[in-house]
Formats: C-alpha cells, structure tokens, sequence
C-alpha cells in the first residue's frame, strides 16, 4: 500500500513536469495549428544553460532559473523569426512549419552538443537544499514538492493570463481567428511572436525541472519527453490548456502506476502510450478537446 | 474623410479589383452594390488592410495609409465589420466586445459597454453566453456593437443582411439608419442594393471589378439601369420609402 501511495505521490511530480512540458506546446498549436516540434529541443536548452549558469557562473537556483526560462523564451523568438514566420504565407504553412521545427531542433540539439558535451550532467550538490520527509511511509522531498509548486504556479499564472489579460485575450482571438483579430486591430505577428515566448519560455522552464527532479541532463534529454508531450497533449485535446495539464498528470501516474503494479520499468512507456490509445478511442478529440475534427 | 484613388487589388495573376476611386465624405453613409464577386468586399479588405493595394492611393483623413498594417488602420479608426459577422465563437459576448475596444484606452470601455448595451440589450442579457451559442441575427449584432466599440470614424460594412430573416434585414437596416443619424461615416457593402440605396445619400455600383456607375443614392435609385439590373421589380412603389 505504501508503495502505492509512494508511487502515486511520485506520478504527480512527474505528471507536473509533463504538463508543464505540454501546455507550452499545446498553446504553440492552439493558436496556430502547428505543431512545433523544436519544443523538446527549448525544453533541453533550457535545463542545460540552467546548470551552466549554476555551474560555470555560479548563480543561485533562484536566480539561474527565472534567467534559463527567459532565454528559452528568446529562442522562442528565433524559432518563430527564422522556422515559422517565412512560411507563415503559403498555404502548406503546416506541414512546411513542421518540417523546418524538425531542422531548428536538430540544430538546437547539436549547439547543446557542441557547448555541453554529450555527456549526462548533473546540477552540482547543493544547488536545492533538499530537505526529505516521511509522512505516512511516503517519503517526499523539497525538492519534489518545489517542483510541483513551480510546475503549478506556472500553470496557473498561465492560465490566468491567457483568461484575463488583454494580451492572453488577443492570443485567444487569433487562435480563434486571424481575420477577425486582425480586423479587431490586434497586431497578428506580434501576438504569434509573443505565444512563442510564453510556450518556449514554459517549455525550458519544465526542461529545468525535470534535470533538477531526475538529477541529470544530456543534449538529447529532449527526445525522451517529446513524444511523451504530444500524447499528452492529444489526450489533453489539442490546444487545451487545461487539457493539457490534466493530460500530464494522467500520463505521469500511469506511467509510475505501472511501475508499481508489475513491479518494472519495462512497460512504462508501452502501457502509458496504450492508455492514450483507449482513451482517444473513446473520446477521439481527447479529454477536454473541443470535439472539432479536421478535415482531411 | 476617405479618398480612393486608382486603386488596384490582385490575387496572383487575377485584378479583382481595378483602377477604382471613390470617396466618402464625413458623416454620410455610401454603399457599394453590384452583384456577387464584383469585387465590393475586396475593396473593403483592401480599405482594412488585409489584401494589400496593388496600385493606388488610399487617402483618410488627408493621410496616405495605403501602406499601413491592418491594426495601425483600425488605430486610425478604420473599422471593418466583415461579411460572416466572425464573431470569435469561443469567447463570451463580454469578451467579443473587449476585443472590439482592443485599440481603446481602458478607461473608456465601461461607457463604451454601457452604450452597446443599451442600444442591443440582447447582448446584455446574454453577456456571459459564447458567442457561438447566439443566432445569426444575433451574432450580427453582437458583430456590430463590437464594430462600434472601436469608436470607428469610418465604419466599413460588410454584406450586413446576408443570411438574415426579412425581419431582421429590416432590424439591421434600421440600425444603419440610426448610425447615420448620429452622425457615423459608414461605407456600405449590400447586395440587398434597394435596402442599401435607401439608407445611402452617395452609392457606386461595382461590376467585374470596376465602378461602372456613381451618383446620388435618390438618383441611381431612378435611373432605369440601375432598376432594371439591381434592384429588379422590388421598387415597383418607390413611395414606400420609410
């Protein structure tokens, strides 16, 4: 039983990481239809200048991750200016945008190569004080517990602002429609620009958490999350936010749950991928999705 | 107020437009009629910025905006309430109207919001429904009253009556009426060309692309062409102008 319980507690830390992961790529595609699939390599990007500003400059947590997440965010920007914007005008803007997210991530993943090595790093002792707690014969650490703090309020700082402010309300607009936002007077490329910030910005954000939680980055730590961030996503429903974060959760508990239950990691993926596959069976736009079906 | 010269709107290698120059003066409402894909909302788009001018000036309010962004012109007060109303289905009918002050300062939105919703309190008493759950007519007024919420000085209209019941064409044809009434520039794109001429003091009809014909709206409204091609048998009783 404390196993399960251990397990379950375990499945919510890493269930935030994804969703966090995934409302940032899922806000890329809500508004645009695109998938970015450079997200993955932001979201490796990220954790690994965290550790370099940790290690080599020797800031503090606290301030290399505020610092790691806005410079996610700026690659963000590039990603737009030289992978999507070009392409923005022809109309196979979609599957063209894929593709050129494909090549940004490969050099992305190479420039992490080239200036960090391939090798598995890890943030150097100390850099999060971890306290560890036993409750109930679950142990959990400070660690564990900030970043589900994180994870959370930045879901939730998310959230509100894309529901409250007048930009998040712009961004709403031209996910609904570019014509109508435009002939609202909203400046369409500023606002595709600015989604690209935030969605980057989550995405290296989550990148941190997750090499703080496992204890270890690689230039290609990116690819282990990817796939894991789009099933999240289409179980969530494609560009739903909430989606998108109870998607995660879902994914990362029944990846640990299977863990527990036949007791090895052999199947993890196979079955958290298998629960992805009955739930779009049963609800084809996925959990919270709008139910809108493209046409072929 | 507006001031159109030669100009020019292609899609590839189709002029959809041509060479065309108009004008509307402050406080005046002017229509736009000829039959479907002779180019009238085009113009409009044109007007707004979204197709871009391939020759021509556009002139508003003295100042060249030919090359100026959709949203720099709605800044200016260019305000184009398009064909299809684009209501934003999603978001609340609050919020629509929030996106429609999206150029305004926050501190005139409260009045503004009061306005709209005293002149269509339907849009009060549905104010937290999505946009998409209103009926057509009700998404055309949802569609203006956000139009009017960008404080427009020019309002561009797009095709308002189409799709709508006989009633409701009346409904939103008495609107415009009060628009001009107030005082509100509105250049106007119908096919409906008799409702149109009636509430229009200057009107130019488009064909193929081109103004074939300008005039006082009362004058085309006589002009045995103009009756015969647009406006069919429908002004068998002119006097039944209301």
């Amino acid at each position: 039983m404390n196993l399960l319980a251990q397990q379950l507690v375990n499945g919510l830390f890493i269930g935030s990481v994804y969703g966090l992961f995934a409302v940032g790529y899922t806000l890329v595609f809500g508004v645009l239809d695109i998938l970015n699939l450079a997200h993955a390599a932001v979201f490796t990007l990220g954790g690994l200048v965290a550790l370099w500003l940790v290690q080599t400059a020797g800031m503090s947590i606290w301030l290399a991750f505020p610092l790691a997440t806005l410079f996610a965010g700026l690659l963000g920007l590039l990603l737009n200016q030289v992978a999507f914007a070009p392409l923005r005008k022809r109309a196979d803007s979609q599957f063209s945008g894929l593709i050129s997210s494909i090549a940004m991530a490969i050099i992305f993943e190479a420039v992490a190569m080239g200036l960090f090595g391939a090798r598995s790093v890890r943030f150097p002792q100390g850099t999060v004080s971890v306290h560890i707690w036993h409750i109930a014969g679950v142990t959990i650490t400070s660690l564990q517990v900030g970043i589900v703090l994180v994870a959370a309020l930045l879901m939730v700082v998310l959230t509100l602002f894309i529901q409250r402010t007048r930009i998040g309300k712009a961004i709403r607009a031209v996910a609904e429609s570019e014509r109508a936002a435009m002939l609202l007077g909203v400046n369409v490329n500023g606002i595709i620009a600015s989604t690209f910030l935030i969605s980057s910005a989550l995405g290296g954000a989550a990148g941190i958490l997750y090499g703080l939680y496992f204890d270890a980055l690689a230039p290609d730590m990116g690819r282990s999350i990817e796939l894991k961030g789009l099933a999240v996503i289409i179980l969530g429903g494609m560009g739903s936010i909430p989606g998108a974060i109870l998607g995660g959760l879902a994914f990362g508990l029944s990846e640990v749950l299977t863990v527990a239950i036949t007791g090895t990691s052999n199947l993890r993926d196979a079955v958290a991928f298998t629960v992805l596959f009955a739930i779009l069976l049963i609800r084809p736009s996925g959990l919270l999705g709008r139910g809108k079906m493209r046409e072929a | 107020m507006l001031e159109v010269a030669g100009l020019t709107v292609s899609y590839g290698p189709i002029e959809a437009v041509r060479e065309i120059s108009l004008r509307v003066t402050e406080g005046t409402v002017v229509s736009l009629v000829g039959p479907n894909g002779a180019g009238k909302s085009t113009t409009l788009n044109a007007l707004s910025g979204v197709v871009p001018a391939a020759r021509g000036r556009i002139l508003f309010q003295g100042r060249d905006i030919t090359h100026l962004s959709p949203h720099q012109r709605v800044s200016q007060g260019i305000v184009q309430i398009p064909e299809g109303r684009l209501v934003l289905a999603g978001m609340t009918v609050r919020e629509n109207l929030e996106m429609g002050a999206y150029r305004r300062p926050a501190s005139e939105f409260k009045a503004g919001i009061a306005a709209v919703e005293a002149r269509f309190p339907i849009l009060a008493e549905r104010r937290n429904a999505l946009a998409g759950t209103l009926s057509g007519g009700e998404q055309q007024m949802l569609a203006i009253a956000r139009g009017l919420m960008a404080r427009p000085k020019l309002l561009l209209l797009d095709e308002p009556s189409l799709g709508l019941a006989p009633l409701l064409v009346k409904t939103i044809f008495d609107i415009v009426g009060e628009l001009r009434s107030g005082g509100q520039t509105i250049l106007l794109v119908e096919q409906n060309a008799r409702q149109a001429l009636l509430v229009s003091s200057h009107a130019y009809v488009m064909e193929n692309g081109k103004i074939v014909l300008e005039g006082p709206a009362q004058q085309l409204m006589s002009d045995p062409a103009v009756i015969s091609t647009y406006l069919g048998q429908a002004l068998d009783a002119p006097a039944s102008v209301a």
